[in-house]
């Protein structure tokens, strides 16, 4: 075992799945003898040379155009979208062919590739450098779509990702990259060496897509949440002593139904937390499915904690961020709840 | 900023306009033909730059007397070319039976290419086994020039229930890949940006196999085509670039796509890729620029862009009538002639074909279309059925049905 931040978490996954299987490759931009904007790739192109990481021209349709390509050929590309603010270029490539080539051809075609992305806001990075685009792919049948929240799971994931049949939307929550983030902006940051989920083994490993797991157990109100949420949604139990159960989606698509339902049902209550714009955002979903599987073992109304339906404001970073008090406030209402 | 002198005129928009409309009477004359022969051969290891004329020339092979002259004229055997011929008549038969399938309510749609039989089929001759085609929705002769089961292209265009493809897939919309022929998507421009990673992936891997992509002219004018330019230049990907220059997309005539450029295939010069204009009705035109540009690609040499000038003498789709934008006389005064008349015209001189084989082997090709249809039909038409399972709807989404599709599909009843 060793701590690793989740930058090296996610390199760790690369190097292992690159080094157990050849028609593994990187690109991306900046991604080759950089080693990417965010170091996510930082000496894969030393170690396995420039045919199998490489940097890319600056098009999002040419880069997810050629991984498709490639995957249908048959070897396995995972590719870097700098911001996820970026893919939309690619989106027909995805929407249109990666989701639908295993389909429309029966099978004939696969296309086993991974777009990997950083997503979210907390780093100032203003409304081209902040966005959570999850629910457009999670809308598109045909691909999965994966937001791991530490270390240990962003390992265990992109290594089921890249090992997957089928195309793995990979989003990578950026405020987390160097340590988990509960959304006190105005205090210390505290690294992933101090969290246990920071603890990565060095070897392969996989983490299975469409599972969730429950950060924290609790009796009162199930909280769904992914990515950064995780940890504002533990600092607004702690902070207002409510006994959250909090279930950490990390595969919004295949979704692990069964963990939410069976939670929900357990504790009659629901808040619903994503940094995302709310309408028509990926909370709506989860709450449709409370709605239509769990409506009678509810007592009080599903509440969604989201960013507003604006862009992401630079200015604004903290006002548009659901923290722990806007979480902690959805808490106290829905216990309030008759 | 400065103020300005207020003397120049207001700025008006400019949008091209075909040189014919309904009504007219059209005339060629003022399209350049170059004569048969003329152009320069030059070894495929030439420099893009090198070659520059080849962008905005046409390279013909067949001249008006039906001779192959010049030093484009392959040594294709008399038997090659007969079944060349061969192939482009079944395609002409495949496309009229299908149109006319379309129009008894056998099936919702079909697209023909008539006129531009001889790109596909010609081309279909330098690839080899492995070698893979990210095709448009015109390059059934890429299928109907191999062994491919005429049936199963009908059962696909029927949807019925021994349709490869399940009935998900628009009628035309085939995919094969043990012949080469990957998947057709109905979104345009997306196959040439995949061809080019699919022709990059077999260079990773240190294979010897090859990539074509297909495009309309129209379609160049997405993204995808100047992305995958850039991407073949770049990493010089083993890949032939085909553009299809019918003149028409849809009712948009070429202009539109073209913009300043005096052709097509001069937008691959900016990228650095050898980049050749030829004469798409013309079989042994085409056959010998697909091979020189397949055998840059084997040997490593990087990509190749082809503008084949051709002609849609047919309606885009059977949804579409070329009347509402068109001259009538159009197809028929285009100056490159019919690809198969062309063709039976150069054996029949060289003396080894006549009016009357040509007839029977005419004859011949409709019998097989018809008893290939009729095979079909065993299974079921489009509208008449039988179809496969609904339940199979649900599969293949995924390599393994997610929860949520198996509620679903429980919840449809199946």
């Amino acid at each position: 075992m060793a701590r690793m931040t989740m930058i090296q978490s996610i390199r760790s996954a690369m190097d292992v799945a690159m080094g157990r299987d050849e028609n593994v490759v990187v690109f991306g931009e900046d991604v080759g003898f950089f080693g990417g904007v965010f170091r996510c790739t930082q000496g894969l192109q030393e170690k396995y040379g420039s045919q199998r990481c490489f940097d890319a021209p600056i098009s999002e349709t040419g880069i997810i155009g050629a991984a498709v390509g490639m995957a249908v050929y048959g070897i396995r590309p995972c590719v870097e979208i700098q911001f996820a603010d970026y893919v939309y270029p690619g989106f027909d490539q995805i929407a249109s062919e990666a989701a639908r080539i295993r389909y429309r051809s029966n099978n004939d075609f696969t296309v086993p590739m991974v777009v990997r992305m950083p997503t979210g806001g907390g780093i100032f990075g203003g409304q081209t450098h902040s966005q959570s685009p999850e629910a457009l792919f999670a809308h598109i049948s045909g691909i999965k779509t994966v937001i791991p929240s530490n270390p240990y799971d962003a390992k265990g994931l992109l290594i089921a990702s890249i090992e997957d049949e089928d195309p793995v939307m990979f989003l990578e929550p950026k405020r987390l990259y160097n340590g988990p983030f509960d959304g006190h902006h105005d205090r210390p940051v505290t690294p992933w060496s101090k969290h246990e989920l920071g603890e990565v083994p060095e070897d392969h490993y996989t983490v299975p897509l469409g599972k969730a797991a429950v950060r924290r157990e609790g009796a009162d109100v199930t909280m769904l949440v992914y990515g950064t949420m995780v940890y504002v949604a533990e600092a607004a139990a702690e902070e207002t002593g409510i006994d959250a159960e909090i279930i950490d989606l990390r595969t919004l698509l295949p979704l692990d139904m069964e963990t939410i339902e069976e939670s929900v049902k357990k504790t009659g209550r629901c808040v619903i937390v994503h940094e995302a714009t709310r309408t028509c955002g990926y909370g709506a979903e989860l709450a449709a499915i409370v709605a239509e599987n769990c409506f009678y073992h509810l007592e009080a109304p599903v509440i969604r904690v989201t960013g507003y339906d604006t862009p992401y404001p630079h200015a604004h970073e903290w006002d548009y961020f659901p923290g722990p008090k806007r979480v902690g406030d959805a808490l106290k209402k829905v216990m309030e709840a008759a | 900023m400065s103020k300005g002198s207020g003397e120049t005129p207001p700025l008006s928009l400019y949008v091209p306009e075909p040189e014919f409309r309904p009504g007219d009477k059209p005339d060629f004359s003022n399209v350049p033909i170059p004569k048969a022969g003329a152009a320069q051969r030059p070894p495929v290891d030439v420099e893009a730059g090198d070659i520059r004329d080849l962008a905005y020339t046409i390279i013909r092979v067949m001249n008006r007397e039906g001779e192959a002259v010049g030093p484009w004229a392959d040594a294709l055997t008399d038997e090659e070319v007969k079944e060349g011929l061969e192939d482009m008549m079944r395609v002409r038969a495949f496309d009229a039976r299908m149109t006319m399938a379309q129009r008894q309510g056998k099936t919702s749609f079909y697209m023909q290419c008539l006129g531009e039989e001889a790109i596909a089929c010609a081309f279909s001759k330098v690839l080899q086994r492995g070698d893979m085609n990210f095709p448009t929705y015109r390059q059934q002769g890429l299928l109907l020039s191999t062994d491919y089961p005429m049936s199963d292209m009908i059962n696909q265009i029927y949807s019925n229930a021994a349709d490869p493809l399940q009935g998900r897939q628009l009628p035309i919309m085939y995919s094969s890949k043990e012949h080469g022929f990957f998947t057709i998507s109905g979104n345009l421009a997306t196959q040439f940006m995949q061809g080019v990673g699919w022709a990059m992936a077999s260079a990773i891997k240190g294979d010897t196999k090859i990539a074509t992509a297909w495009i309309g002219e129209g379609s160049t004018a997405e993204n995808d085509f100047h992305a995958g330019l850039v991407f073949a230049s770049t990493y010089r990907a083993p890949v032939v670039l085909n553009i299809v220059n019918n003149q028409w997309a849809i009712s948009t005539f070429q202009g539109i796509a073209r913009g300043g450029a005096a052709t097509f295939a001069s937008r691959g010069l900016g990228f650095g890729i050898p980049s050749l204009r030829v004469d798409g009705n013309d079989y042994l035109a085409v056959y010998a620029v697909a091979k020189w540009a397949t055998e840059r690609a084997r040997m490593g040499l990087g990509p190749t862009l082809i503008e084949h000038v051709t002609y849609r003498m047919g309606a885009h789709s059977t949804s579409d009538d070329p009347s509402a934008y068109r001259a009538k006389e159009e197809s028929t005064s285009w100056p490159l002639g019919d690809p198969v008349e062309r063709l039976k015209d150069y054996l029949i001189k060289r003396g080894v074909w006549s009016d009357a084989q040509h007839h029977q082997m005419k004859e011949m090709l409709e019998s097989q279309v018809a008893e290939a249809q009729k095979q079909a039909e065993k299974n079921g038409t489009l509208h008449d059925g039988p179809h496969s399972s609904p339940a199979t709807m649900f599969d293949d989404v995924y390599k393994d049905m997610p929860l949520h599709l198996r509620r679903q599909r429980q919840e449809a009843g199946f």
